[in-house]
């Protein structure tokens, strides 16, 4: 099962590795991992988002909860919580296929960042099941590059 | 201050009595204090040998055990022992000197990333790049390493940091968001589980290593005695409940007692104390203690329900939460399991056969002598099963052995460790010919450093072990486990071959012991056992015992590696 984790920790060196080796260490890989400063300059918020057996996520997340550098960790599966991604993505397109572009974009309310003769580059967020649904139905048209954020979450309330 | 100079600070201030360690080209400013400082260090010959002995003179004394290493192989040396210290919850802070700053991470000469190749067999660790900072990291890695679930932390100096001067003083308490050890178990499962006690017919406490630890053998005693239940204990739970109590089941587990495996297959609840469900005491899991509920009293939030499901979990410190838990207990009826237990102690009790120098008659006598007094130290393999078996412990902080990690070369340093701790004591390392080779150059410096520890070499020629599991699983296929000349079928006892020009057990302990100063002696009879351990022990020198042992003795009973519980192997036949 897929699970979003949610880990308050220290904004020093050496915390992403020892946060890292809990999942490397059980052969787990780690399907997205955001880092970022919190309203507090001095605690980063880190949200990973990883795929295994509940029992040994739950060991995980007790193992995360007991490193020195780690002040809370939250996992959201089956909480209520909003989550967010950002991608930029680089999609090949010319005079015939521009609109259809444009029109999807629109559709999904993401945002020409950059256009040149042969691509343009969109920048869209949201769920994940949107940002996949974006990514998806520009395939066709040839996706040249593609950057994703991973996901980033927060609790409702 | 300069760095150097706030860490021998720290060790004044934290009350560390004694150094192990080795220096370097990293450690040279640290050292150069050291000289002018008064404390007592320990030079040891190898940086392992400094590891183990730190975490021998923590378990047999309760402090917190400290090592220094220079950076690079000074620094990788250290990792068996730390992994060991780790996997056994030992309080222990290994300092390692780091090449300059400026130079990290460009493959400086002796560079290792130590913190990185640490990282999860640490506790904590700290790569110190300020100065100012310096002060806080040492008063916190004290901290960390000897509150809640002790263990090892690792600090890491580079040689800039050692020699930079701060005005930040040595601090006297920590603050840390991320650190807030547990104690106090929460009230209302501690009502839960005394009631839950009080309606069991058939208890059973499973004691572990969290019993010592937190100093809690009184409260395991008191609670054992009021309620009248059994206690069986894991490896490095051995001394947490005297093993000379009626109420003691002895060691469960793949080399546990029947009796203690037959009470637990078939109690009705199981009270884990300070222990972890490792797979050398559950067997396969899912058949281990199929009839009972499971109390868990644990420090650790992460042993719970790690490898077995429990009905009422607490978390908190062992003495603390059987305090409070003993005050909930009335007194209970459980003499009819008592009285089933009684009859299993009598029908399966721990035994040996005949035919050469048994090692197991050598530890009993051992025993009989020390009156349970020694402390005993352990390598890894049969002669640590036989040590846990056949003495009788019945003090905590009396059996010192490597159980998670399972080290081999660990007995030696630990002893000396233990002794450099417990000056008074008598200091057993219960050791087999292959283990003691791992770690032996010690022996100088137990000699130099007037650490009189008795060393008992099980000598059966071979890695007895893994012998045993080749002849029991693997058709007999001795595959690089025989260590003398002859191997186990050939000539038994003391004579030279002659076609070799070579002892018949290689290296000669004896000639050895001498070399490096020590006293030893050979023996291969009953008769000469206690005349030779009298001898030892009104020595004052370090003394190996060379014990010619029968070399296909095997450690029974024994449950295969994945089997229940039930399925114990008793004997060859």
């Amino acid at each position: 099962m897929k699970h979003t984790i949610s880990a308050l920790v220290e904004n020093k060196s050496g915390v992403l590795a020892r946060i890292a080796g809990l999942f490397s260490a059980r052969g787990f890989n780690i399907d997205s991992l955001a880092v970022g400063e919190t309203q507090d300059t001095a605690i980063s918020r880190m949200t990973i988002v990883v795929r295994g057996d509940d029992a040994v996520l739950e060991q995980v997340c007790k193992q995360l909860n007991k490193l020195v550098d780690v002040i809370k960790v939250q996992d959201f599966a089956g909480k209520d919580f909003v989550d967010r991604e950002l991608i930029l993505l680089k999609v090949s397109t010319d005079g015939k296929t521009r609109h259809e572009v444009l029109q999807i974009v629109e559709i999904f309310r993401a945002k020409i960042i950059d256009i040149k003769a042969k691509s343009m580059t969109i920048e869209a967020t949201g769920s994940d099941s949107k940002v996949d649904a974006i990514i998806d139905m520009l395939r066709p048209f040839g996706i040249k590059e593609l950057a994703r954020t991973g996901k980033i979450a927060i609790a409702r309330g | 201050m300069k760095g150097a100079e706030i860490l021998i600070e720290s060790f004044r201030k934290e009350k560390v009595d004694v150094v192990f360690g080795y220096p370097g080209g990293s450690v040279l400013d640290i050292f150069d204090i050291i000289y002018k400082s008064g404390l007592r260090f320990i030079l040891t010959r190898h940086e392992q040998g400094a590891a183990h002995a730190a975490d021998g003179y923590a378990r047999a004394t309760g402090k917190t055990g400290v090592c220094i290493a220079t950076s690079g192989p000074g620094a990788t040396n250290l990792v068996t022992g730390i992994a060991t210290a780790y996997m056994d919850s030992v309080p222990m802070v290994a300092i390692t000197g780091q090449v300059p700053t400026r130079m990290i991470g460009n493959d400086a000469f002796q560079e290792a990333d130590i913190t990185g190749i640490t990282r999860p067999i640490t506790k904590h660790n700290y790569l110190v790049k300020d100065i100012d900072e310096l002060p806080r990291i040492l008063k916190e890695a004290f901290y960390i390493a000897s509150t809640g679930r002790p263990g090892p932390v690792l600090v890491d100096i580079p040689k800039d940091i050692q020699n930079a001067s701060t005005d930040n003083k040595y601090p006297d308490s920590v603050e840390m968001r991320g650190y807030k050890p547990n104690y106090e178990g929460h009230i209302q499962q501690i009502k839960k589980a005394a009631e839950m006690i009080m309606a069991a017919q058939r208890p059973v406490i499973y004691a572990g290593g969290g019993v010592i630890i937190s100093n809690g053998s009184e409260e395991l005693a008191k609670l054992a005695g009021k309620a009248g239940i059994p206690v069986t204990t894991t490896l490095l739970g051995l001394g947490s409940f005297p093993s000379t109590d009626d109420l003691s089941l002895g060691m469960l587990g793949m080399h546990g007692t029947k009796y203690a495996n037959l009470a637990v297959q078939d109690t009705d609840l199981l009270i884990a104390v300070g222990a972890r469900f490792d797979d050398r005491v559950t067997g396969k899991v899912s058949e281990f203690a199929p009839h009972a509920k499971v109390i868990h009293i644990d420090i650790d939030p992460t042993s719970i329900r790690k490898n077995v499901n429990v009905d009422i979990p607490v978390v908190g410190d062992v003495k603390k939460v059987l305090a409070e838990l003993i005050k909930n207990i009335k007194k209970c009826d459980t003499q009819p399991w008592l009285n089933k237990i009684g009859r299993w102690k009598k029908e399966y009790p721990l035994s040996y056969g005949k035919g050469g120098l048994k090692p197991q008659f050598v530890i009993e006598k051992i025993y009989e002598l020390t009156k349970g007094d020694a402390i005993i130290t352990t390598e890894v393999g049969q002669n640590q099963m036989w040590a846990a078996q056949f003495y009788k412990y019945t003090r905590p902080r009396t059996f010192i052995s490597s159980g998670g990690l399972g080290t081999m070369g660990y007995g030696l340093p630990a002893a000396m460790g233990a002794q450099a701790g417990c000056p008074g004591k008598l200091v057993f390392d219960i050791a087999g010919d292959g283990s003691i080779q791992m770690n032996i150059q010690e022996l100088t410096t137990c000699v130099l450093n007037k650490l009189p520890v008795k060393i008992i070499i099980l000598n059966n020629g071979c890695l007895g072990m893994v012998r045993q599991w080749q002849e029991l699983f693997y058709g007999g296929r001795y595959s690089s486990t025989i260590l003398n000349a002859k191997g186990p079928d050939g000539e038994k006892g003391i004579t030279f071959c002659e076609e070799n020009r070579c002892h018949p057990y290689l290296p000669d302990f004896i000639k050895l012991a001498g070399a490096f100063g020590a006293e030893g002696v050979r023996i291969s009879k009953d008769s000469e056992v206690v005349p030779a351990l009298k001898k030892a022990i009104e020595s004052d020198k370090t003394y190996i015992i060379e014990c010619i042992v029968d070399p296909e003795e095997n450690v029974f009973p024994m449950v295969p590696a994945g089997a229940s519980l039930n399925e114990m192997i008793e004997s060859m036949a």
